[in-house]
């Protein structure tokens, strides 16, 4: 904040002009417009934590969340997540560079990745549907499929957003517009990565010690 | 700031945080360790008090955030005059609000109001 001051100084004309000191005027409000969608965001998080912290000890006398959770599976599913986090920090480095193929391709492994991660968490639902642990048997398992299901969908849509700027890329290269958007996407991503570590940590690791 | 108007045609482009490789995989080398320790702790069963492991778990995650929010998300003080950082301290009140709130708020509504039917979390 304190970077920003601004001083008032006497101009020319007599008038009183305003020389701005420290940082830059903010040229675009696109990047901090769109921190303030994932802060909202967060708080939509927010509620669904509270929403399975309050209910996850009600089983209904269903399973329970060391009946049914695989942890390995979590652990690759949570490296898969994480290594596309670190792709798409290449992908940012190479557009750093102005190098536009080498941001196309991490970007395209990110998007693996992130598919990956899509394909792993589906099978687990599918899993638990099959052995009558849908989001119907407890309020337990409701709480479970609207918390890690939203961030599943979250992840769906970064999918979506990472072809469709593949495409944009390509067609129109690294223009300024496609810049802001792949910083948007890697805020984008990150967050869905933060989000997860409170997913994997509240939901998986300490489901699976009751 | 001169350089900023010298240089007009390549101003867009400097739009956003400038990042490093460096920086890129001390944050990922940091977030493996800091999954994989708790990874550890709950499948291996390291420690044999399971609050003591909740706590331990919680602070690796809570670190981990830190990491991810330096490393990966660029956070710092001045990025966007501030209003960044200002938003994210705003958006952790709300969090920790509702979250302490929803839990202790239904956690004595579970204790006082029905006590026959507290089963596992006890």
């Amino acid at each position: 904040m304190s970077h920003s001051a601004v001083i008032p100084a006497a101009g020319e004309s007599g008038k009183f002009e305003f020389l701005e000191r420290g940082e830059h005027h903010v040229a675009n409000g696109t990047l901090l417009g769109f921190w303030l969608y994932l802060m909202s965001d967060c708080l939509v998080f927010a509620a669904l934590f509270a929403t399975y912290g309050v209910l996850s000890q009600n089983f209904a006398g269903g399973p329970t969340g060391a009946d049914l959770f695989d942890l390995p599976l979590v652990a690759i599913n949570t490296s898969f997540l994480l290594f596309s986090s670190i792709t798409y920090g290449f992908a940012m480095l190479q557009m750093q560079q102005n190098k536009l193929n080498g941001t196309i391709i991490w970007l395209a492994i990110t998007g693996v990745f992130g598919a990956a991660f899509l394909g792993l968490e589906l099978y687990e639902f599918y899993h638990l549907l099959h052995q009558g642990a849908g989001p119907q048997r407890s309020a337990f398992l409701s709480s479970f499929f609207t918390l890690v299901g939203t961030h599943g969908l979250h992840v769906s849509f970064g999918i979506i957003w990472l072809v469709t700027l593949l495409v944009q890329l390509k067609k129109h290269g690294l223009t300024t517009a496609n810049r802001r958007r792949l910083f948007c996407l890697s805020m984008f991503w990150h967050f869905l990565d933060v989000v997860w570590i409170g997913v994997f940590t509240i939901v998986y690791l300490m489901g699976s010690m009751s | 700031m001169s350089e900023h108007h010298l240089h007009s045609s390549e101003h867009h482009e400097e739009e956003g945080p400038h990042s490093s490789f460096s920086g890129y995989m001390i944050g990922f080398m940091a977030s493996v360790i800091l999954t994989a320790i708790p990874f550890w702790l709950v499948m291996a069963d390291v420690l044999s008090s399971r609050n003591a492991t909740v706590i331990v778990i919680l602070g690796f995650a809570l670190v981990q955030i830190l990491v991810h929010m330096i490393f990966f998300l660029h956070m710092n003080f001045h990025s966007e005059g501030g209003w960044n950082m200002l938003s994210l301290i705003f958006t952790v009140v709300l969090l920790f609000i509702t979250l302490a709130g929803s839990l202790w708020v239904m956690y004595h509504m579970n204790v006082n109001m029905m006590p026959g039917m507290m089963t596992g979390s006890s």
